[in-house]
């Protein structure tokens, strides 16, 4: 099929095109130039009063994973509402939402995409935006998640997303070829000389591959938590990656396995599901009970490979008595590095005053705070680096 | 065509594994059956010590193949599972073609690449044909290989042959009876989970433990051999971090009849403890009382 390049399409269809593509970007599916030039091009190639097939087009140039299909299906749906227009491609307001019916979890983003102003203003006034937006950033890094506001939450869960989390390597058992290795490659060596006839030329050498650490998290979801329970939610969706070994465990008064809902799926989606399956959403907790049940049901499951389990949570147990200690210690004994992280140190005086948080303390590699996006960072950079020694020095003794 | 031939019902299979002192559950007689017969690999997952690798020896001596194991650990991989060159043995027949004064580099890469230099590991031994029928191949512990070894594994569970570069493919002629048993340490994949047939291998019953237990220990009296099973299954409701596998009752009661012991007494468990339990923790928490109250159940004559 030849298309012509030369004459790339002008005009309304053009410009709904960028258009469309950009909502795409502001809903988080990334779109880039190449691919809009693609979706131009392709465009000419077909019936453009079909919309199905416009549809499958648009589709199979901006999606490139599976869990944006939904989002595309929504935004597209918006953005070419009207199919008597569509011949002509003209720009097509969003109808207001008539809650018919339940709006699936992705279509609050999508028209919030939508809705965005268009970047038709001034070069200036684009550089206050961006300065602006800088220092907001500024404020958002300092921002305790208790205290913001929906928009600002909206605009955590998008940075959160972006993380990348480092490869913090773990050293295999298993060989590939590496010109520094110290194992002799005997088999790509013998094949190499052959082809001068048995004169050894070069020696070729296997070295040790290394693998990112598999991750457990422990997630407190009691009501004391519920503030921070869904942003940590995304951060250990942003984490959580179909290559990654993350395995992700709610509770509150029981334990929850919710490592299949939030595997490879939009964000709102995935918290969707998780919270279809757990039952006890900011009711109390019963640490003590729930570790209990992890390293009866599930510690053996997966904890082995060295893995590096993180226990979120404030610590506030009611019911603390040396069960939780003696937990927390085969928790600690059964894992690579225990992590715990608490939103209670963000308080500068903070003292474990609480039974349980003495109780759990003896028993943890690092004790960080984690209530502002630093914060998270500063866990992300941590996860990234080599376990630091037992410094449980460090730790302030509350006894 | 086999030596023996396979059982044709769910009962055969049952009397087979019988014969040969495995008391099965029918549930687990019935998979195995299910496995022979559709040629599906088995999949057998459960505690330490319930009898998952034994069924796999059993089956070979009953059935008259061969055993061939392949125990799995971290960092398996294809030159220790499935086959690697003789580089040794490669190097010399080059330095003898050299002295020879062979320059033909065609003819030289073929013959230092032939079967003769090959090391067979367990699942290319499987693969080979074997007068007396498939051998049974058993991979034990799969769950200590890492993914990258399952991922390989799908590839010869589904076509069972495997492709040397430089040799070429080889094909087995009947597919080996394939069982697979893990401890979960970790999940392994559900793509290698659905080419097989699974089955979860739970602790048996206290009238299938006992029968196990005087099939397998000879010389236990009858009286002695009820004790510890009560014993054992008492301790299974019990709380415990890991708790006693049908492996350790063997062992357990074994360990008693050496000691002459008629039946259970305090001093005589507190002894031996260590052949049930294997964690301190679980071992500290039998003491005084509730050992006391385990045995008192145990020993009560009803």
């Amino acid at each position: 099929m030849a298309i012509n390049h030369l004459s790339p399409p002008t005009g309304q269809m053009a410009d709904n095109v960028v258009g469309f593509a950009r909502a795409l970007r502001a809903a988080g599916i990334p779109v880039g130039p190449g691919a809009v030039i693609d979706a131009m091009n392709a465009l000419q190639a077909i019936e453009i009063g079909n919309r199905g097939d416009v549809f499958t087009t648009l589709e199979a140039i901006f999606v490139k994973r599976h869990e944006h299909a939904l989002i595309f299906a929504q935004a597209f749906d918006l953005f070419f509402r009207a199919a008597e227009e569509w011949k002509h491609m003209l720009d097509s307001v969003p109808l207001p939402d008539h809650a018919r019916k339940k709006p699936p979890p992705a279509s609050r983003r999508v028209q919030e995409a939508l809705a965005q102003p268009q970047m038709s203003e001034t070069p200036q006034a684009q550089e206050q935006e961006l300065r602006l937006s800088v220092s907001d950033k500024e404020v958002l890094q300092k921002k305790d998640f208790a205290q913001m506001s929906a928009a600002e939450i909206a605009q955590v869960t998008r940075a959160i997303a972006q993380m990348k989390l480092p490869q913090a390597e773990l050293r295999t058992r298993r060989y590939q070829p590496d010109a520094r290795g110290l194992r002799l490659d005997m088999r790509r060596t013998l094949r190499g000389s052959l082809r001068t006839g048995g004169d050894i030329i070069d020696i070729h050498r296997l070295g040790r591959i290394d693998k990112p650490a598999p991750i457990v998290a422990l997630l407190d979801i009691s009501g004391s938590m519920s503030e921070y329970t869904r942003l940590f939610l995304h951060f250990l969706h942003a984490i959580t990656d179909a290559r990654k070994r993350v395995s992700v465990f709610l509770f509150g008064t029981r334990l929850t396995n919710v490592t299949r809902a939030l595997r490879a799926r939009d964000p709102d989606e995935a918290l969707a599901s998780c919270s279809s399956t757990v039952e006890d959403w900011a009711g109390g907790t019963r640490i003590g009970t729930s570790l209990h049940t992890f390293n009866k049901l599930w510690g053996r499951r997966v904890l082995g490979q060295g893995a590096i389990v993180l226990l979120i949570s404030d610590g506030l147990e009611r019911e603390a008595d040396a069960k939780l200690a003696f937990e927390m210690d085969r928790l600690h004994r059964s894992c690579r590095r225990l992590i715990w992280l608490n939103p209670l140190l963000r308080f500068g005086g903070f003292e474990a005053k609480a039974q349980g948080i003495r109780m759990m303390l003896p028993h943890v590699d690092e004790f960080r705070p984690v209530h502002n996006l630093s914060s998270i960072e500063g866990l992300i950079a941590a996860l990234s680096s080599a376990p630091p020694p037992h410094h449980r020095s460090l730790i302030r003794s509350a006894a | 065509m086999t030596a023996l031939a396979l059982p044709t019902s769910v009962d055969a299979m049952l009397e087979l594994l019988t014969s040969r002192g495995y008391l099965a559950e029918r549930s687990l007689a019935t998979v195995t059956y299910l496995s022979l017969r559709m040629g599906r690999p088995l999949f057998l997952e459960g505690e330490a010590g319930v009898g998952k690798t034994e069924i796999a020896k059993v089956l070979s001596a009953a059935l008259g193949r061969k055993l061939i194991r392949l125990q799995c650990y971290e960092g398996l991989d294809v030159a220790s599972a499935v086959y690697e060159w003789n580089s040794a043995a490669q190097m010399i027949a080059i330095r003898l073609a050299e002295a020879a004064g062979d320059t033909d580099r065609a003819q030289l890469s073929s013959d230092i690449f032939a079967k003769r230099f090959l090391i067979e590991r367990p699942l290319l031994q499987a693969l080979e044909p074997d007068v007396a029928g498939p051998p049974v191949l058993l991979i034990d512990e799969l769950d200590r290989a890492d993914e990258a070894f399952e991922a390989y594994l799908l590839e010869i569970l589904s076509d069972f042959q495997v492709t040397i570069p430089e040799f070429g493919t080889i094909k087995a002629p009947h597919p080996p009876i394939v069982i697979i048993t893990s401890n979960r340490t970790r999940e392994i994949h559900d793509a290698l989970k659905r080419r097989c047939l699974y089955h979860w291998v739970d602790y048996p019953s206290a009238e299938r433990e006992l029968a196990i237990v005087k099939s397998r220990v000879p010389g236990i009296s009858a009286k002695l051999s009820q004790q510890v099973v009560r014993f054992v299954q008492a301790l299974r409701d019990q709380d415990f971090y890991k708790s006693p596998g049908v492996a350790e009752t063997l062992d357990w009661a074994t360990a008693l009849t050496e000691l002459d012991a008629r039946s259970l007494t305090p001093q005589v468990v507190g002894d031996t403890l260590g052949a049930l339990l294997k964690y301190q923790d679980d071992i500290a928490r039998m003491q005084g009382d509730t050992l006391q109250k385990v045995l008192k159940e145990a020993t009560s004559e009803n």
